[in-house]
């Protein structure tokens, strides 16, 4: 089994696979370590073409000691090329979307929650909880009905409807929290404590977090085993970011895929960016802020891996960008129409800095680059309201032909 | 002023398992300074250099201490101070 450890990432203690997040000697983060040693490249390529169509395909890279049941496997999401949307931005470069909303609960948190599930099912936890932002409570409240757990999701109480009804019909009991997603997180943290649960990102978020390696993995695979040139990815907690930049260096150290890192580019709402302003300040740490965006899934004030993220985008030589409420909208807008893909808040935000990064010129020519779309854009509806008009007409011909008409010679 | 700290499970077997511990102090600054002299090896555990490390968080009555005026922040009768990992959450 390669999994053999939790390191921690700031001091290197180890301790067993245990369910344990934070290191007893410095409080770092603990992530899940390997030892990969002995994998055969070309092999290792034949037991994940052999594998099955989801994330469990890449079950060698994951911490497990066997391929676990599950029921709502996610993964093997579509990545698709778009030239119109490159066209509109006038970039002379390879554009291409991972349509992450296209997993079970339609978020690419699908891929965390179900190495968490598995992972509590491993260590036999009973019941699973998680503090989120949304598209957490909708994975978890539906992988813990098809695993036959419990559950227990906490939400800031003000937070889309879509996001409430899409997790409470799963039958979770569902905890609308009055404070924002930073209160959640602390009120978890300490229910930690107490409860005998698997709180997905909490107790066990050194697991969850390694779902997000397979988003870069399916990346490398479906671009024919070799890498982007560069990479724009939504930047909440960083977990996502910093373990896509992992997932790729495990291949190139194991050989699977050859040449370097991408650049990385991180996207934040400017209404909550701790770590875009870290970035652009120059610190090591993030200060946290007060969330107000729209871009609720991204709304984390206190980001746990906001450093990892920083450090990320500098050695990569990327960036960490914000945008404005406006831009999200307008991000949201445009890849709709240019590319057929209705994406939540969170994508606005990543859109709206790739207009950015090729506004500002970043985005050299002939470059591949690939754009995390982590959601569905019908969680975040209020977001494409009063975006368009509708033509309102009696069921005649002519009220038809008049409305058309109409707007032809204003168009005229 | 009399405080209770909250001492996380992680930072336990310094505290020879206890979850609470009664100092007093008024700021958070004297309050830790009181409990790491109750309990040395918390200091270097949840401090770097005189500062909390980067993964430590403190509250003050559920209050991030970031959004108040960090170690100078002022305890009043009654508050509790929470430690906790900053590490939890999000993705």
């Amino acid at each position: 089994m390669p999994a053999e450890s939790l390191k921690c990432k700031e001091c290197g203690a180890t301790y067993e696979l245990g369910a344990g997040y934070a290191c007893e000697s410095c409080f770092g983060p603990l992530e899940v370590a390997y030892d990969f040693s002995g994998l055969d490249a070309a092999e290792a390529k034949r037991r994940i073409q052999a594998g099955s169509q989801g994330i469990w395909r890449y079950g060698d890279y994951l911490p497990f000691s066997g391929r676990p049941q599950d029921p709502l496997e996610p993964g093997l999401t579509p990545l698709v090329r778009a030239d119109r949307l490159a066209d509109r931005l006038g970039l002379d470069a390879e554009v291409w979307i991972k349509n992450d909303a296209a997993n079970p609960t339609h978020s690419f948190k699908d891929r965390v929650v179900a190495v968490a599930v598995a992972k509590a099912r491993e260590l036999g936890f009973k019941t699973v909880a998680c503090a989120s932002t949304g598209n957490l409570a909708n994975a978890v409240a539906a992988h813990a009905a098809a695993a036959g757990l419990e559950s227990y999701v906490l939400v800031p109480a003000n937070l889309e409807e879509q996001k409430l009804l899409a997790t409470g019909i799963y039958g979770t009991n569902l905890v609308g929290v009055r404070g924002n997603y930073d209160d959640v997180n602390r009120l978890c943290t300490q229910l930690a404590e107490t409860r005998p649960w698997a709180f997905v990102n909490v107790n066990l978020r050194p697991y969850y977090a390694e779902g997000s390696k397979t988003l870069a993995y399916e990346t490398a695979e479906q671009l024919g085993w070799e890498l982007p040139d560069r990479v724009v990815c939504p930047i909440a907690s960083g977990s996502l970011f910093t373990k896509v930049a992992r997932g790729f260096q495990e291949w190139l150290d194991l050989g699977l895929v050859e040449g370097g890192q991408p650049v990385f580019n991180g996207a934040q709402a400017l209404g909550c960016s701790p770590v875009a302003t870290a970035f652009a300040e120059g610190w090591d740490v993030c200060k946290p802020q007060k969330p107000e965006t729209i871009a609720k899934s991204l709304a984390i004030g206190d980001p746990a891996d906001g450093p990892y993220a920083v450090e990320q985008a500098r050695r990569s030589g990327g960036a960490i960008d914000s945008v404005t409420d406006e831009e999200i909208r307008a991000g949201i807008r445009l890849l709709a129409e240019t590319t057929g893909i209705f994406t939540e808040t969170a994508g606005g935000v990543t859109i709206g800095v790739l207009a950015k990064l090729a506004e500002r010129g970043d985005i050299g020519g002939g470059e591949r680059v690939v754009v995390y779309i982590t959601g569905e854009g019908l969680k975040t509806l209020d977001a494409a309201r009063d975006s368009f008009h509708m033509h309102e007409i009696d069921p005649d011909l002519g009220s038809f032909e008049s409305e058309f008409e109409q707007r032809q010679e204003v168009a005229a | 002023m009399s405080v209770t700290v909250k001492i996380p499970t992680q930072l336990r077997a310094a505290t020879g398992g206890d979850a609470e511990v009664e100092v007093s102090g008024s700021t958070v600054g004297e309050v830790l300074d009181a409990v790491f002299e109750a309990h040395g090896d918390l200091r270097e555990r949840i401090t770097q250099d005189g500062d909390l490390r980067r993964f430590v968080n403190v509250y003050v009555s559920g209050e991030d201490i970031r959004f108040q005026q960090g170690l100078d922040t002022e305890i009043t009768e009654g508050d509790e101070v929470t430690i906790l990992p900053a590490v939890a959450g999000g993705c």
